[in-house]
């Protein structure tokens, strides 16, 4: 078993201030319309369920919160096969621009023998059909 | 593409062979009996199907008395699971759905 661990980075920079993506990132109302059901709340140490579409539920532990700069909480997800098991941290960092705020979103802790990304393996099924289909077409 | 990869994606771009592999991935271990009653094709065509599945590795035998059961080995499709890139699909996704949202926002 290797302790190696991954990332994801994905930065956007968006035309609005940061106070207004904060609100975003840390409302529950407002974090349910763009990400899942949750019952987050902005506290250092707060424990939360994010719930997707697919019936996935994420456990969540808030570990950062600096209004309008930063923000993190682990993203696990608990499965009976070891290997689909994920313990991640996803940290969003706001960044004021000219025009907006540049928005960056890191996830790490992933494993490489890890087989699921976001839990759940009903998504992780529909993408990959969905990737099958394609190739199938194309055949 | 890798060739495990590649090997992997012609084994399951046949439907019947997906279905059959499906199955048996939702519903556990499975004699070739049950898989064919609810296969739609014949018996052979399905023990043909699970050979080509276990060759790629992504079922496997246990003998019993007569009756073989077949399992699947969700582990083999690891090469198919880049997880990286869904994972940054996913974010992508959500930044879309965050500035919709953030255009219906008051200020």
């Amino acid at each position: 078993m290797t302790t190696e661990t991954k990332s994801v980075v994905v930065e956007r920079e968006m035309p609005h201030p940061p106070e207004k993506l904060w609100r975003a990132l840390t409302q529950p109302h407002l974090i349910e319309e763009w990400l899942m059901k949750n019952d987050f709340a902005p506290t250092v140490g707060h424990r939360f369920k994010l719930r997707g579409e697919w019936g996935g539920v994420l456990d969540c532990e808030v570990l950062v919160v600096e209004p309008n700069k930063e923000l993190a909480y682990t993203w696990n997800h608990v499965h009976d096969d070891a290997a689909f098991n994920l313990q991640s941290t996803v940290t969003f960092t706001l960044t004021p621009t000219a025009a907006g705020t540049r928005l960056r979103m890191e996830q790490s802790g992933f494993r490489p023998d890890q087989r699921q990304a976001f839990g759940g393996a009903n998504a992780g099924w529909q993408q990959m059909f969905a990737k099958l289909e394609q190739v199938a077409a194309n055949a | 593409m890798s060739k495990a990869q590649d090997t992997l994606f012609r084994t399951l771009a046949d439907p019947t062979r997906r279905a059959i592999f499906e199955r048996l991935c939702r519903g556990g271990e499975q004699t070739v009996g049950a898989l064919t009653a609810r296969a739609g094709v014949s018996q052979p065509a399905v023990s043909k199907h699970l050979g080509v599945l276990k060759q790629a590795g992504l079922v496997r035998d246990r003998h019993e008395g007569r009756e073989t059961h077949y399992s699947a080995q969700v582990s083999a499709l690891a090469p198919l699971l880049d997880w990286t890139s869904q994972m940054t699909g996913f974010w992508q996704k959500r930044f879309d759905d965050l500035e919709d949202l953030l255009k219906r926002m008051d200020q």
